[in-house]
């Protein structure tokens, strides 16, 4: 006997498919990526009151089997049978929205034209009954010829006469459709059009009575859409987004901090003085901490997102940005994970999973870490402080702020300036068209944001624990080894592999002004762009607390570097592509070495022209 | 706005055989409907005022048959984007679905008064 029976969830999006997914499985469920492209497999495990086990895989939403991107590619494979990895279902689970009952049987329909058993989960009836409308569901079920059960998946008993559906009655129904070979072939435009007039013609015999429009959507697309008011509400959203990102995470960040400085204390109190000591407490839990402590910012951003992908919202911000966006060939989909950016890149590609369209999300990816994240915060701080003068420039704007907004601004322009040249050169290829469903707002569902936030803050230390720790442990050697000679004046790093790459490197950094402490410095911070701070203080020989280096650092640099030095430094990191996470978080989410070289090598090669502009005008005009 | 759909063999546009031959069919595009006012779709051609958009023709008429358009539906105008008027907003039986102004040339349509 068999143990288990495949189902594959199938249907178009905004269907509630992912409910429905979620409230099967609930936390038992498993995310991948599909090998070699970047569609996420979601698959989980459920038992039936009976003792029935269900594999289920939570194939992406379709409009059709046609295969229009990559994840509609997968779900089209799936269903025929002929993906490599995932086995063929036993049945399919055809998610409908009852409130869309006509657009959604489409497809319904042309996956029964592959012989495959389809059960049809007409889902929201909960929605359906306050709009007024009435659908015979025995009637579609004998139109169709297929089983049709009535689910709410919002809620846990909204699936019980499912449950009991497919525990029953499934294997006799499996065994009624045995296996067909089916030749397939994509339906050209006359195939869709009677597709559409069988829909139609289905839909008219089983709705009852008619149901109203979704009041609610419409009263607030009124003020979200409108051409005024929209853009206002748009700001007014993001505004408390990233207030709430930045201050929110405050306190724990700084729990975060405190435990693993204590931890570092603990490790420094208890073990003997050493390499295993200096390993674990200033190479992993340095490094790592460093990671790690943007934990927080990443939850309560992934919360954000996910309550406005969820309620409705975030096609609405996608609509009110597209036509400025695309004047950089940039899709309206984009403007989300580049404001997380401005947090961390990590969570902002992460994001870019939103971005249907393969090209544009890859142009998103690689523009991504040009928006000036929390992580530039304490190098820009630091040169500021040291190198612009704390001048009053009038209505009340000072200097300092104002070369700070500078150089958020020109992350900016220049991601957008190289959103253009890559769209016409690297991602070059026949434009999409945006055409996307604007879905009837919804109350988010609490277990679906919960176990939306857990899987992304699960591959976030999934990554810390094993590619960034890894990294830091090399990074420690390269910083750690060969000791000092006994007689040593200089800082041990100095003698460090790092030291000697610095050395090395030195003269290729000679002409943007980098002296050999900035390129030993630039080695370790190659982690993450705040321990370049770090570094600078462990070469200048300065020890003390984060804020006492930081103090202390300012007034050393002002001394040892010139003016022409310190700016080019601060333009570097407008570009500097120094974040391992940013470059696996590349890695991963493009599935390819390709993309992250070429994120490094672009990033470096204008932070290195940059900074010798810089450098150069500003020591022409000192 | 009213202009007449030349068919142009060249463009290979596939037909039904009960619906009017293509140089019978007179519309304007859906981008060109005010804001509010409703159509009926008279054809999806993947054609843009007889030009090709940027996905080849066939591609866009399948893509907007997939996504719900279909010719005898009534459309309705409801929003526009901020910038240009664009993209545009268009209720569709029970749904609303967004395109911008390129490809809603695409969409031929009646307006209703």
């Amino acid at each position: 006997m068999r143990t288990a029976y495949r189902l594959a969830l199938v249907g178009n999006p905004n269907c509630g498919k992912s409910a429905v997914f979620n409230a099967l499985t609930g936390s038992r469920q498993k995310v991948a990526n599909y090998p070699g492209v970047t569609v996420e497999r979601k698959a989980g495990r459920f038992e039936s009151a009976s003792g029935v086990v269900f594999d289920v895989v939570d194939l992406p939403g379709s409009y059709s089997l046609r295969g229009c991107s990559p994840d509609e590619e997968i779900t089209r494979d799936v269903i025929l049978g002929r993906h490599v990895e995932e086995a063929a279902p036993d049945v399919v689970l055809c998610v409908v929205d009852a409130t869309n009952l006509r657009q959604h049987l489409r497809l319904v329909l042309e996956v029964m034209r592959q012989g495959k058993p389809v059960i049809v989960a007409l889902n929201m009836m909960d929605l359906a009954a306050r709009l007024g409308l009435e659908i015979d569901a025995d009637r579609l079920s004998k139109e169709l010829g297929v089983p049709v059960v009535e689910t709410v998946a919002v809620r846990k008993a909204g699936l019980q006469s499912l449950l009991d559906r497919l525990s029953t009655d499934l294997p006799d129904y499996i065994k009624s459709h045995p296996p067909q070979s089916a030749s397939w072939h994509a339906l050209n435009a006359q195939d869709v059009r009677q597709i559409h007039s069988q829909a139609k013609r289905i839909a008219d015999a089983v709705i009852l009575r008619q149901g109203g429009a979704h009041r609610a959507t419409q009263v607030i697309d009124d003020i979200v859409l409108h051409p005024v008011m929209g853009p206002v509400v748009l700001v007014i959203v993001l505004f408390f987004m990233f207030q709430a990102v930045f201050s929110w995470a405050q306190a724990p960040m700084g729990w975060l901090d405190t435990g693993i400085v204590h931890l570092q204390g603990f490790l420094r109190h208890e073990l003997p003085a050493g390499y295993v000591r200096s390993l674990l407490a200033d190479g992993i839990l340095a490094g790592v901490g460093s990671v790690i402590i943007f934990l927080p910012q990443i939850a309560i951003l992934f919360t954000f997102i996910l309550l406005l992908e969820a309620s409705g919202y975030m096609v609405r911000a996608a609509f009110l940005m597209d036509n400025l966006m695309g004047r950089v060939g940039l899709n309206g989909r984009a403007f989300i994970p580049l404001l997380s950016s401005f947090a961390c890149a990590v969570p902002g590609i992460m994001a870019t999973r939103t971005i249907e369209n393969p090209r544009d999300r890859l142009t998103t990816i690689l523009i991504a870490p040009l928006m000036t994240c929390s992580a530039r915060l304490p190098v820009y701080t630091l040169i500021i402080a040291a190198f612009i003068p704390n001048l009053d420039v009038g209505w009340g704007f000072g200097l300092q702020g104002l070369v700070m907004l500078g150089l958020y601004a020109a992350g900016v322009v220049s991601a957008l300036v190289i959103a253009g040249v890559l769209k016409l050169t690297v991602t070059k290829g026949t434009a999409q068209p945006l055409i996307m469903e604007l879905p009837t707002y919804k109350m988010p569902i609490l277990r679906d944001i919960i176990i939306g936030v857990w899987q992304r803050l699960k591959i976030f230390l999934r990554r810390a624990g094993t590619i960034i720790l890894g990294a830091m442990i090399v990074l420690w050697v390269l910083a750690s080894f060969p000791a000092p000679p006994p007689e040593a004046d200089l800082p041990a790093i100095y003698y460090s592999f790092a030291g000697i790459i610095g050395h090395f490197l030195e003269p290729l950094f000679a002409p943007i002004g980098f002296n050999w402490e900035i390129v030993i410095a630039l080695i370790p911070g190659m982690a993450a762009r705040e321990v370049a701070v770090a570094a600078l203080g462990t070469v200048y020989a300065l020890s003390g607390s984060a804020d006492a280096i930081g103090r202390s650092l300012s007034l050393t640099l002002q001394s040892a570097w010139s003016l022409p030095t310190g700016l080019a430094f601060l333009v570097w990191y407008i570009f500097a592509p120094q974040c391992l996470a940013t470059l696996a978080a590349t890695r991963r989410e493009t599935n390819s070495w390709v993309w992250p070289s070429f994120m490094f090598g672009y990033l470096i090669t204008l932070a290195y022209l940059a900074s010798f502009i810089t450098y150069r005008v500003a020591s022409a005009w000192g | 706005m009213t202009f007449e759909f030349q068919y142009e063999n060249e463009y290979h546009v596939q037909q039904d055989a009960e619906s009017p031959p293509m140089d019978q069919i007179t519309g304007q595009s859906l981008g060109s409907l005010k804001l509010g006012q409703k159509g009926r779709v008279v054809c999806i051609s993947g054609l843009e005022n007889g030009g090709l958009t940027r996905l080849d023709g066939d591609d866009l008429e399948r893509r907007l048959l997939e996504i719900g358009f279909m010719e005898g539906d009534e459309v309705q105008i409801l929003h526009f984007g901020p910038v240009g008027r664009d993209p545009i907003a268009v209720r569709l039986g029970s749904m609303i679905v967004a395109l911008r102004r390129r490809e809603a040339d695409a969409i031929l349509v009646e307006p209703c008064l």
